[in-house]
């Protein structure tokens, strides 16, 4: 396949998402201390998701993988996703 | 019978290889044929205990009343025959014996992916199992039925804990030779098969795989949980401490549904393979068949709350689970139409794996049309948990998934062992099994319909007649059992020599010697042609 | 592949094994799926004693660890980049950084459990027992989640061990160095889990 033009992340990039991720970090813990109530959960998520997502596509080189890997992945989360979205059908209307 | 066999010719992965010999040379052995064989052996070993332990509960079961044991050696029973057959048998069943054996020869590559995790998922079925045994006759096996429900798992004084942790390390391998398989198909294809020139069986078993990797680990987590509800007493699953137990059913069902699918694709495959061979036609609707197995793993994932129909889940829920249901009978129903339909006009040649195939339509179709019935909630409310689920369960999984494995050795035979089995013996096997079947199953379906619950050792006396024919039919099955094995234990020994192609099949195990080199292929292959292009 | 077919029997394929790992990174991710739905349902069933059950958590210690998996995600990845550049004494000390931090996770946490349990707040304690249902749900699942992906860090550690010898003995150079990608993506995995248990664990006050 493509062998010879293998992606090198640069260190630059490397330090710019972790300083990124330190910074969510940050919000997230602030916004726990700031008690937004039941919307704390929704941002604490959100925010993790990001961070996922961050991890995902620099730290584990998704974003310069083939198509096949990206597809792969996002199956699976969409996978993950649909079984609690099934599961709570049952505990949300029992 | 000659008196005097001839030897296989020289040059076959039977030779010598590697620096060990004999045995040893078996078991360190990742050449994935050999490892083929090594599950086809140690699946026969356990299916025949399974079956004694089912003949044994069918004896019991001969009359009403006490006959040979008490109510709680029977719970063992059906729970070791229930752990030993799911687990040992039809879930690695086809995909690791035929799967290992066949997938790079009809891919047109020299082993798998990843030979030395082959082998050392081979190890890891053998542990799981050696657990397994142990767990049920270290005395004390659990009762809990296969299962494992809690609450009662969690509390049950048997020996659960290690039950539980032989199936978790038995779905470590499965997961691992999935994981291989995926890796294999993607990567290990040969110059020229594009995707949609792959044969059905590889194609079956692309879709297994995925249900291997991506549903196991759910049930691996589920029975981690009930260790640890039963060591460290968290309470997952167990109300007095807070726990759900309802839970556990779902996250056990959102493996142990798909696992029906891991147990009965390989064999949908293998009987797509036969189908065009027998009838010398190209497969009608290749396409379809290819969508059908991709749509049959996607939607069979989703479907697993129609097993939870009485449990006190959501009506909501309820609906979806069994309109899912439905949709799931679409992609099955479309791969018999392809079957029937690739048999018109064809010039069927009516042998031995030819049998098997037809009566596996006809077995599945009685299957899963009475899931169709078990799917639909109201009817569900009145046969749930009565013998009706039984007898629907074994038309899918043995009628179904075991007869397509007998329809599949039969047809592979000559080329795994390079030698033929004796063809009439072989008829007569399949009439006996085939009668015995239908002989033990059928009356289950009316023994559940007229409320026989499932799991009691006992029964009124309304229901004799009924267990009466049912047990008979557990006899003869076995015999014929016996004469099957006999057969093909005896072909594999002093067996006439097998030509390379002696059904005048097109895929690619079928240009290769009979029983196949050690590395498959003595040049690199080039597919230009669809896979079943006969007239 | 076509120019890795000058030696027949040394086939190697990257992508392969790249697609082996991240195949089994999918397991994972199922395997803690489940675990989340679990976590998930009974969230909704006990919200309040889940928050309060949390007040017993250290969140500096939590935020501590988190740390130190974000940097030392970020050094087993830069480790790749070395390599890639052929700077072999730069990647070998990225990769003993990431090792360390990993230790030092393990460190916090075996204090942190070692607390826990000195105020007897473990499974199956008879404290824990007089507790709430949804409060004795939170202490097991904070136990066994966390102790899941204790036994996560554990086997990562042992393949970063693994392939900081194979730096070394230069089996993993320029022009070879897959194996440390599958190590990096495993350890990017146990990142990826922390990432969610954090602020569901520790957060919900």
């Amino acid at each position: 396949m493509q062998h010879g033009k293998t992606h090198i992340t640069s260190y630059r990039t490397h330090g710019i998402i972790l300083v990124l991720l330190l910074f969510l970090t940050t919000i997230t813990i602030t916004v726990t201390w700031l008690d937004v109530g039941r919307l704390s959960v929704g941002v604490a998520m959100f925010v993790a998701c990001i961070k996922a997502s961050l991890v995902l596509l620099y730290f584990m080189h998704l974003k310069f993988d083939e198509l096949i890997f990206k597809i792969f992945a996002g199956m699976v989360i969409l996978l993950l996703a649909i079984v609690f979205v099934i599961t709570f059908f049952d505990y949300l209307f029992r | 019978m000659t008196s005097k066999t001839t030897a296989l010719p020289p040059g076959s992965f039977f030779d010598q290889q590697g620096k060990y010999k004999g045995i040893l040379g078996w078991l360190t052995s990742t050449d994935h044929k050999r490892i083929g064989i090594m599950y086809l052996m140690c699946i026969l070993v356990f299916f025949l205990v399974g079956v004694t332990l089912g003949g044994i509960m069918k004896l019991e079961l001969l009359r009403p009343g006490a006959q040979y044991m008490d109510a709680q050696t029977y719970n063992g029973m059906f729970t070791v025959h229930g752990i030993i057959m799911i687990f040992m048998v039809v879930i690695p069943g086809l995909s690791a014996v035929f799967g290992n054996f066949f997938l790079p020869i009809m891919i047109g590559a020299k082993d798998v992916a990843f030979p030395r995790l082959n082998l050392f998922s081979w190890y890891l079925f053998l542990l799981g199992s050696t657990i397994a045994v142990l767990s049920q006759f270290g005395g004390n096996g659990p009762d809990t039925g296969w299962t494992f429900y809690a609450p009662y798992a969690i509390n049950s004084k048997t020996n659960v804990s290690t039950a539980v942790l032989a199936a978790f390390v038995l779905g470590f391998s499965s997961i691992l030779t999935g994981l291989n398989f995926i890796v294999t198909v993607h990567r290990m294809r040969a110059k020229g098969m594009t995707w949609f020139k792959m044969p059905l069986f590889p194609w079956s078993l692309y879709a297994t795989a995925w249900i291997q990797v991506l549903a196991t680990p759910i049930v691996g987590i589920t029975l981690l949980m009930v260790i640890a509800e039963r060591t460290l007493r968290i309470g997952f699953f167990d109300p007095s401490l807070g726990g759900d137990p309802i839970l556990y059913q779902h996250l056990f069902w959102i493996y142990s549904h798909p696992a029906v699918y891991i147990m009965i694709l390989p064999a949908m495959g293998a009987v797509t393979e036969i189908i065009p061979t027998f009838c010398q036609r190209k497969v009608f609707g290749y396409q379809a068949i290819v969508l059908s197995s991709l749509a049959i793993a996607g939607v069979g994932y989703l479907v697993w709350g129609h097993h939870m129909f009485t449990s006190g889940m959501s009506d909501f829920s309820r609906m979806a689970f069994s309109f899912l249901t439905f949709i799931v009978a679409i992609p099955s129903a479309i791969k018999v139409f392809n079957w029937i339909a690739t048999m018109y006009k064809g010039s069927i040649l009516i042998k031995t794996p030819f049998l098997y195939t037809i009566s596996f339509i006809f077995q599945f179709m009685i299957g899963g049309l009475t899931g169709l019935t078990l799917g639909a909630l109201a009817t569900d409310i009145h046969v749930h948990d009565t013998y009706y689920v039984v007898a629907h369960f074994h038309y899918i999984v043995f009628g179904g998934m075991g007869f397509a494995f007998f329809a599949a050795i039969h047809y592979w035979f000559p080329k795994m062992f390079g030698r033929m089995y004796d063809e009439k013996l072989g008829t007569v096997a399949w009439a006996i099994v085939f009668s015995g079947f239908t002989l033990l199953y059928f009356p289950m379906f009316i023994l559940g319909l007229r409320g026989m619950p499932r799991r009691y050792f006992d029964y009124l006396p309304e229901y004799s007649s009924g267990h009466f024919i049912s047990s008979i039919g557990a006899f003869v099955l076995i015999i014929g059992i016996i004469l099957m094995v006999y057969n093909l234990v005896k072909a594999a020994r002093t067996g006439e020599l097998a030509p390379a192609n002696p059904w005048n099949g097109r895929t690619l195990e079928w240009k290769v010697a009979s029983p196949p080199p050690l590395e498959n292929f003595d040049h690199d292959v080039e597919v230009t042609e669809h896979p079943y292009d006969y007239e | 592949m076509e120019q890795n077919h000058s030696t027949t029997h040394e086939h190697r394929d990257d992508t392969g094994s790249k697609l082996g790992m991240w195949i089994f990174i999918f397991t994972e991710l199922l395997l803690f799926g489940g675990l989340f739905l679990v976590y998930a349902v009974f969230r909704a069933k006990y919200f309040e004693d889940f928050h309060i059950a949390a007040h017993q958590l250290n969140v500096f210690i939590g935020a501590v660890n988190t740390l130190l998996l974000l940097i030392s995600s970020m050094t087993i990845a830069m480790s790749i980049t070395a390599i890639q550049k052929n700077h072999k004494k730069f990647a070998l000390l990225l990769l003993s950084i990431t090792f360390f931090l990993a230790f030092i996770f393990l460190v916090n946490k075996y204090f942190e459990w070692g607390l826990k349990i000195h105020h007897h707040l473990y499974p199956g304690s008879d404290l824990v027992l007089t507790l709430t249902h949804g409060e004795i749900m939170f202490f097991g699942l904070y136990f066994f989640m966390t102790g899941l992906h204790a036994i996560h860090i554990i086997v990562g550690m042992t393949l970063i061990g693994y392939v900081m010898v194979q730096v070394k003995n230069d089996r993993i150079n320029s022009g070879n160095f897959q194996h440390l990608e599958n190590a990096g993506l495993y350890w990017h995995l146990v990142d990826l889990i922390w990432i969610f248990l954090f602020p569901l664990l520790y957060l919900i006050t």
